[in-house]
């Protein structure tokens, strides 16, 4: 039996005739996105909002005789909901429903394609920020998820009960590829048990992929069997091609290292689902790069939400996320950044908005991606950062690992006596954030690398209580 | 030229081997916040540390219904004696994340006293 319909009336009509539905409620199947709006002077809230959820799904700016060949109610996307930003002059948060037959299983590429294609330059909008996505269940279920998850990485690893330590060898370009191995050497001998590839090593003339990875492989082997702690260094398999990214990985697997790196950003997710698919049939962990996320996460009326970036790579798959460090940065951003830590690692996730959660998440047993706090953090910042993120995390220091004055080894025995005294604090009972300075301070009586480390850098203050009252 | 011997080549693995040896004490307070945080904990041992041997001897089944901490340090005590050749650590296990979440060494082959 056909749909009711009127016969076919070519036109421009209102887009909020169709879709502005504010009695609709969203079905659990439904996928949900919060948008930040600023319209056009002169153009109503409700019709912006309506011309969002049109442009994004099934519509387009006027009518064709091909709608009357489908059922738009079961394939438009509504927006249901329309809210003044509190505090901001001529914004809005629009709440837009979209039913799960608009997206293709297992494609991240796609559900982005609709969501933030055509529409954010819709020259009736001055401004548009995607805030938040909630998947629904029947969606995430499509989707694999992390190669193996934070439980699977520490198993592999042997490491519990802590975070990991991580470095970033510098300088990030021009090094030969056995002095750089020769520093992944001195940085995980002395207790790390990450070093990474900066994100722009790829495979230049002063350092080939293929001299990179075989004289790292060898610095972690004898690391290892050093210490006696499994070790491991990021190789970065970034590169031009799926097919020159694949055959990099495929050697990565072939020497035997634990984990590789891509940027999926810059690479996109369609190369990054793949490798991420590769990894989890391979054994291989897969550390995530971000680069070129502040150029749509950074304006606050205008691109994606680091949260919604976030959300989509655990679907799309990454063992390791960036993502961010909290401390020495403004007030404020420490419920906005553990937020989007839960939406990667935890399984369920209540709405929040003083935490910019606006939806229930909950990912349906999906495995975790494991936050990367990376840079200007040092020595003075471990108690924060262990208070903060928690043993499930991997803190990077980069320069707080080679600009010690005694240079890697050392300065990676720094970081982690640092660590463990936090911890052990921690598990006593005492107070990190109150007594932080405290347990660094006793803790170089014993150890000299991190008394040097300490004068170096000198002490932070510890001024975190406010941070708690957002 | 003024400048520092290097770091001595040394074993270190497991949570918190960069700290001095942990007092009987200090394991004791470690148990603590294991069982407060509703870990179960379990001694393990082995004969060599290598760290692409995932499994040590379980000294005993995990102590599901551990009340008293006290009760874990003598399980390790009595666990030194009749090991003493062998690496011993305590590992704590979560039933509800189903995983391992802790491990620290206890004893090192040969070591005395405690």
């Amino acid at each position: 039996m056909a749909a009711q319909n009127q016969g076919y009336k070519a036109g421009v009509q209102d887009y909020r005739l169709t879709y502005y539905t504010p009695e609709y409620t969203p079905k659990d199947t439904d996928l949900l996105a919060c948008f930040r709006m600023t319209p056009q002077p002169g153009v109503d809230a409700e019709e912006a909002a309506a011309a969002v959820a049109a442009e994004s799904s099934t519509g387009t700016w006027t009518t064709v005789w091909t709608d009357l060949l489908t059922d738009l109610d079961r394939y438009k996307g509504r927006c249901y909901a329309v809210e003044p930003v509190p505090g901001e002059d001529n914004q809005y948060f629009c709440f837009i429903a979209y039913p799960l037959d608009l997206f293709e299983e297992g494609s991240i590429t796609n559900v982005l394609t609709s969501l933030v294609g055509n529409v954010f330059g819709f020259k009736a909008l001055r401004a548009l920020r995607l805030e938040d996505i909630r998947f629904p269940i029947a969606l995430i279920k499509t989707f694999p998820g992390p190669p193996h998850g934070i439980t699977v990485e520490r198993d592999k690893l042997n490491k519990y009960g802590r975070p990991l330590l991580g470095c970033t060898i510098k300088p990030k370009l021009g090094l030969s590829a056995k002095n750089y191995g020769r520093a992944v050497y001195e940085a995980l001998r002395g207790g790390l048990d990450f070093t990474k590839d900066d994100e722009n090593i790829n495979s230049q003339p002063f350092m080939r992929w293929r001299d990179r990875f075989l004289f790292v492989q060898e610095a972690i082997e004898k690391a290892q069997a050093e210490t006696g702690e499994v070790k491991g260094h990021y190789l970065n398999v970034t590169a031009g091609t799926c097919e020159e990214m694949m055959k990099r990985a495929e050697f990565a697997k072939e020497i035997g290292t634990p984990i590789i790196m891509h940027d999926f950003f810059t690479a996109g997710f369609t190369a990054n689902t793949t490798l991420s698919n590769w990894c989890r049939d391979n054994g291989v962990l897969l550390h995530i790069h971000r680069a070129m996320h502040a150029v749509v996460d950074r304006q606050r009326n205008h691109g994606i939400h680091f949260r919604v970036l976030a959300k989509c790579l655990r679907l799309s798959g990454g063992d390791h996320l960036h993502s961010g460090t909290v401390v020495g940065k403004l007030e404020g951003e420490k419920g906005i950044t553990m937020g989007f830590v839960d939406l990667m690692r935890e399984d369920h996730v209540e709405e929040d908005r003083s935490r910019g959660i606006f939806f229930t998440q909950d990912y349906a047993a999906m495995p975790g991606t494991m936050p990367v706090a990376s840079g200007g953090i040092h020595v003075w910042h471990m108690p924060a950062l262990v208070e903060i993120f928690g043993d499930d995390s991997c803190l990077q220091f980069g320069g707080g690992t080679a600009g010690h004055p005694w240079g890697n080894a050392p300065g990676a025995t720094a970081n982690r006596v640092a660590l463990e005294a936090c911890l052990q604090a921690r598990n006593e009972g005492r107070d990190l954030m109150r007594e932080g300075g405290d347990i660094i301070r006793e803790a170089c009586k014993w150890s000299p690398e991190l008394a040097v480390a300490c004068e170096l850098w000198k002490e932070i203050k510890f001024e975190f209580e406010a941070m708690d009252t957002i | 030229m003024k400048t520092k011997r290097t770091l001595p080549k040394e074993r270190r693995y497991e949570t918190f081997s960069y700290l001095p040896p942990l007092s009987d004490q200090q394991i004791n307070r470690q148990i603590e916040y294991m069982v407060e945080q509703g870990y179960i904990p379990c001694i393990e041992f082995n004969e060599n540390s290598n760290p692409a041997e995932c499994y040590w001897t379980m000294w005993k089944l995990p102590m599901f219904d551990c009340s008293n901490i006290q009760d874990v340090l003598t399980e390790v005590r009595e666990c030194r004696t009749d090991y003493n050749d062998c690496y011993i650590r305590v590992v704590g296990f979560d039933n509800i994340k189903q995983c391992q979440v802790a491990s620290f060494i206890v004893h090192k082959p040969g070591a005395r006293g405690y």
